[in-house]
């Protein structure tokens, strides 16, 4: 039997009370040092937050645009702290840390499909080629807030023209870069990789839509989606796509990556429309970055005067 | 050592006052004040069940004392997750609060969470403990499984494409809940044993049980 009598154990074999007491002692304090020396460590951080801020190389801006809004612009350090780049994690804050592994030179832009050239294009030929002018646009996440960003670049229809599209042509697709070595975030299938957006080539033809080399005029950060993105400043965010690799013009709507992840809540169109609610959320107003109270959002973003006649006729609580 | 478990708890809260005071909040300080007291109270809530479980394991009775601390401290970050949603991003508007409630099935079950701690952080005293009995008050508190799960499951239906922290939080929530069913079921399935044990013994009186 294991249980021993009463008397099988010797008194020396009782641990003192002092001891025992003082053990207990040692293990809370042991836990406290540990949870004093953590703490320790985040209050470090705290007394000097670690916010990425990097000097980019400055571009010839060469002429501002009677598009631009004359809001306050959103400062330069939120545009480059606060990013949706799922690419380099999928919180707001790690773009900032983590896209600095992208290799942005060399950079091409292949152009394929229904074109009259199929072309692959350095990057510096879009830096050399197009008169940079400076855009001041809202741009308006789909999650509820939004900033205004100075961008620098150049009309996409220039850029259309030149590669002169097939009349059976109706759609451009976008393609970001794909390489998980550069990009962590696509070693998780979070979302299904690379990033593909896509417009009616109308749409990409409007004067508003811009492919974007720089902000506040320097070359854009790697988080804001270096070297060469979309910004078409009348749809939602996620529509603006990042380090652009490949343009095709296409016959049919192309697929994108949201509307891929969640159809009905991320749809082809996704045109700002605050009277259309994301099945989640309302999109009736909006948190302006910077500012306390939330704002009303704005049909088209603001932007019907130039936009809204591209969707005469259409039904935006279906085409959303 | 309980004023001390005390303020620790209060520390998240004291990094986000002092975050916000050196505007190191980021660029959406009322999104990260709302996520960080959400998280704060899911993760007070896991504490609060875990409490039990841990008592158990490492014979460490004493820990029963920080219980009711730990269950208040989640009902109190759910209050700021509260106060923030409706004064921070609804600026108090009855109507927008009432439909968001209604329609978007995330706020509705983290609004039913919430409501479920409240019982619970009323007779959280010991004087509610004998107005109520020990066996009816246990029953009432075991409310705080559902909240819980529903805390789990508001964030799950939040997030946009990334589920990868609720379910961390929910597989915390599921062992927890693991372990006290297994605490639960055991001894009564002991106890079926040993009947049964009884019962062989009855009908073959050569052999006695399985010594």
């Amino acid at each position: 039997m294991l249980i021993k009598k009463k008397s099988d154990i010797p008194s020396s074999e009782i641990t003192p009370q002092e001891t025992y007491f003082n053990r207990r002692e040692f293990m809370i304090g042991a836990a406290a040092a540990a949870a004093i020396a953590t703490g320790a460590r985040y209050v470090g951080e705290m007394a000097s937050p670690s916010q990425v801020v990097h000097a980019e190389n400055k571009l010839n801006v060469a002429s501002k645009s009677p598009f631009s809004t004359t809001e306050a612009q959103t400062p330069y350090n939120d545009i480059t702290n606060y990013n949706n780049y799922y690419e380099f994690g999928t919180d707001k804050y790690s773009p900032a840390k983590l896209a600095q592994t992208l290799q942005t030179r060399p950079w091409t832009v292949e152009v394929d499909g229904l074109v009259k050239k199929k072309k692959t294009y350095d990057i510096d030929y879009f830096l050399k080629t197009f008169s940079i002018e400076e855009r001041i646009y809202r741009l308006r996440c789909v999650e509820g807030w939004s900033m205004v960003i100075p961008w620098d670049g150049f009309p996409l229809s220039s850029f259309l023209k030149q590669v002169e599209p097939a009349s059976k042509a109706k759609f451009v697709k976008f393609t970001t870069k794909y390489d998980p070595r550069e990009m962590p975030g696509q070693r998780y299938g979070v979302l299904d990789w690379p990033y593909v957006e896509g417009l009616r080539l109308d749409e990409a033809m409007n004067p508003l839509a811009i492919l974007a080399v720089g902000l506040y005029g320097g070359e854009l950060p790697k988080q804001d989606g270096a070297p060469i993105r979309l910004v078409v400043p009348w749809k939602y965010g996620f529509k603006s796509i990042k380090s652009i690799v490949k343009i095709s013009l296409v016959d049919k709507q192309p697929p994108t990556t949201w509307n891929m992840a969640a159809p009905n809540e991320y749809g082809f169109y996704s045109n700002v429309n605050p009277n259309v609610d994301h099945p989640r959320w309302s999109q009736k107003k909006e948190r302006r970055i910077g500012e306390f109270f939330k704002r009303d959002t704005l049909m088209f973003n603001g932007y019907g005067d130039q936009v809204a006649s591209l969707y005469n006729g259409m039904d935006l609580k279906k085409y959303f | 050592m309980k004023i001390f478990a005390f303020v620790l708890c209060l520390a998240p809260l004291f990094m986000l006052a002092w975050k916000g005071f050196n505007s190191a909040l980021g660029a959406n300080p009322i999104e990260v004040i709302t996520h960080s007291t959400g998280k704060w109270t899911l993760i007070f809530l896991l504490i609060t069940l875990s409490i039990t479980p841990l008592r158990q394991m490492l014979r460490l009775p004493w820990l029963i004392r920080f219980r009711r601390m730990a269950g208040l401290y989640a009902f109190f970050y759910g209050c700021l997750h509260l106060m923030t949603w409706v004064w921070l991003d609804k600026f108090f508007d009855l109507h927008d609060m009432w439909a968001d409630i209604l329609k978007r099935r995330f706020i509705t079950v983290g609004m039913a969470a919430l409501l479920l701690m409240l019982p619970l952080a009323i007779t959280s005293t010991k004087g509610w403990i004998g107005r109520l009995g020990g066996k009816r008050w246990s029953t009432l508190h075991k409310l705080i499984y559902a909240s819980a799960a529903l805390g789990v499951i508001h964030f799950y239906w939040l997030v946009k494409a990334d589920i990868r922290e609720p379910v961390r939080y929910g597989i915390i929530l599921g062992c927890l809940l693991l372990w006290r069913l297994g605490a639960w079921a055991i001894p009564r399935l002991q106890m079926t044993a040993w009947l049964r044990g009884f019962q062989n013994a009855d009908s073959s009186p050569t052999k006695v049980g399985s010594e």
